[in-house]
């Protein structure tokens, strides 16, 4: 029997909606109302101001990713070193969040840091909404489980004889940790690193609940240009700047495949 | 001495980041007991999600009664139908590039690997313009243009398709070859070989592509966002509610949090439970060895 004619459905299906909707991201940038025209998307292309929002994005996806690669180290490495019934439960208390509705969780923040924490310090009308500071600490909060998951999964995982060796051999704890445990985490802080940076440059929620209309990153100027309140959007504007978010992606995705591959091949030579 | 203020430290931290993870739960599960009714009237506004103005249970009572009840309907249904659509596609798309050719199965992996990597913000905008361009050419045609909930369901089959096939994908190189093989020896025809012994077989890996489905739906905002004009799922209502000068009712914090916990631990207790019987036993086997010496 010819069993692969039970992948056409799926084969026919991706096409039509997984491959043919990614060729329109370059049919609307070059074409407005059924004109084929360049002026819209250069128009976009050469806008300063554009540019430095996508590096204000960037800049704080890095700061994002590096905060919570610093907190969630050591959470996974404390985890990793518990009883195997402990780590089990309190990992389960650390990804409960992720599976919270994080739209709503955002909205919580935006409560907090708009009339809780306000009313606590008794601010007088004062917010604390709207500043980097607040994009960043939410951006944080929403991606710390998504750091922590993989560095788990890697250092859980870490033979425990390794360790006992590099004592064996003379090397303090500090020194088993520099030599041997962190650079075989290394997976796990490239995937950690993947999962945080590339949703934090796309991010908009964050900044649009919580930037109060004052802070905004990159993926909120590609919401306004679809999303606009009077009906339909800008696609050429959007799609431009959709182009450019994609390459940001791609370019980052190949960095971090080359630091697994280079990891990987390092491994084996020791 | 070192030691144990080394350890308790390490537990210290460890609560403050999970204080930190659960204090915007906590604070919304707090106010949804919150009375939030404003001067007299029967008005409620959530806009001032800090002022404790006493107890009350209302919140939990309107909950479901307005748009956020049809909110969760939607969101239930397309979770439902995406969830079994997917994986029926997706556990069939396994078996079949199970066994095509190298070349052509590692295109189809490769291909369908884009959704998984594409940022959601990208994927929303891709299904956007789609459907844009469908519902033109259907106006242009005098046609019935695509709905809310049609682009929903077409939008969250497809991104949960490809997990779907990559937890079956395992699970079918995993599974022997003899199986089919033997199910046909004992007179089995093709087809009934595939249903009694290959999809026994894989059953845990449909299972946890279903789940995967399942919570992939559920937990979409932004291709939903995108995607959808009037009608939309969930976390659709509750961001455009944020944004907008109403709030949100923080009880649904409540009715999604408790379910939630209760699933997760009940799941994982026992798989910790199964942890540790398994340690027991292997610790039990080792003194038997040690004694039988």
């Amino acid at each position: 029997m010819k069993r692969k004619f039970f992948a056409y459905p799926y084969i026919v299906w991706m096409i039509l909606f997984i491959v043919a909707p990614m060729l329109f991201i370059f049919y609307y940038s070059v074409n407005v109302g059924g004109q084929w025209t360049i002026t819209k998307a250069w128009a976009t292309l050469s806008d300063a101001g554009k540019w430095k929002i996508l590096w204000t994005s960037v800049d704080m996806a890095f700061k994002t990713t590096l905060i919570c690669l610093l907190l969630g180290y050591p959470i996974a490495y404390i985890l990793s070193n518990m009883k195997k019934t402990v780590a089990g439960f309190l990992s389960v208390l650390f990804f409960v969040p992720m599976w919270m509705n994080f739209v709503l969780r955002t909205y919580a923040w935006q409560a907090i840091l708009e009339y809780f924490l306000p009313n606590l310090l008794g601010m007088k009308d004062g917010t604390l909404t709207g500043t980097e500071a607040a994009v960043l600490m939410v951006l944080v909060y929403n991606f710390l489980p998504f750091m922590i998951m993989p560095l788990y999964n890697t250092l859980a995982k870490l033979d425990k004889s390794l360790l006992e060796a590099a004592r064996d051999l003379g090397a303090n704890s500090f020194l088993t940790f520099v030599r041997v445990v962190l650079p075989l985490s290394v997976p796990g802080i490239v995937s950690g690193i993947t999962m945080v940076f590339i949703p934090a440059i796309t991010a908009f929620t964050v900044p649009a609940l919580i930037g109060n209309g004052k802070y905004y990153l990159y993926g909120n100027e590609i919401e306004l240009a679809f999303k606009t309140l009077s009906g339909q959007g800008d696609y050429a504007v959007g799609s431009t700047l959709s182009i450019i978010l994609l390459i940001c992606v791609v370019v980052s995705t190949i960095i971090m495949n080359y630091f697994d591959k280079d990891q990987k091949q390092g491994g084996q030579m020791w | 001495m070192v030691k144990k203020i080394s350890r308790s430290f390490k537990y210290v931290y460890l609560a403050l980041m999970i204080l930190f993870l659960y204090i915007p739960i906590l604070y919304l599960i707090v106010f949804s007991f919150n009375n939030f009714s404003t001067g007299s009237g029967k008005r409620i506004s959530y806009a001032n999600l800090g002022l404790w103005k006493g107890f009350t249970l209302h919140n939990y009572t309107t909950l479901f009664s307005g748009e956020a009840g049809q909110a969760l309907l939607l969101t239930l249904e397309v979770a439902g139908i995406t969830s079994i659509l997917a994986t029926l596609i997706g556990t069939a798309a396994a078996i079949g590039i199970y066994s095509m050719k190298k070349r052509s199965r590692n295109l189809i992996l490769n291909a369908s690997q884009l959704p998984m990597v594409n940022p959601d913000l990208v994927t929303g905008i891709t299904f956007m313009m789609l459907f844009a361009f469908v519902n033109t050419l259907l106006v242009s045609l005098s046609l019935k243009q695509i709905g809310d909930i049609a682009k929903l369901l077409i939008a969250h089959i497809s991104f949960s398709i490809p997990y779907v096939i990559f937890s079956v994908m395992p699970r079918l190189r995993q599974s022997s070859d003899l199986l089919y093989e033997a199910a046909m020896d004992l007179g089995c025809s093709p087809m009934q070989a595939l249903f009694k012994a290959v999809i026994p077989d894989i059953m845990p890996g449909i299972t946890s592509g279903f789940v995967m489905a399942l919570t992939m739906s559920l937990d979409d905002f932004v291709v939903s966002y995108f995607v959808s004009d009037l009608r939309s799922v969930l976390s659709v209502y509750i961001y455009s509610a944020a944004r907008g000068a109403k709030g949100v009712n923080p009880a649904l914090a409540t009715v999604i949090f408790i379910p939630l916990v209760t699933l997760l631990l009940v799941v994982n207790l026992r798989r910790i439970a199964k942890e540790r019987e398994y340690e027991i036993q292997n610790k039990k086997v080792k003194l038997k060895d040690k004694g039988g010496k």
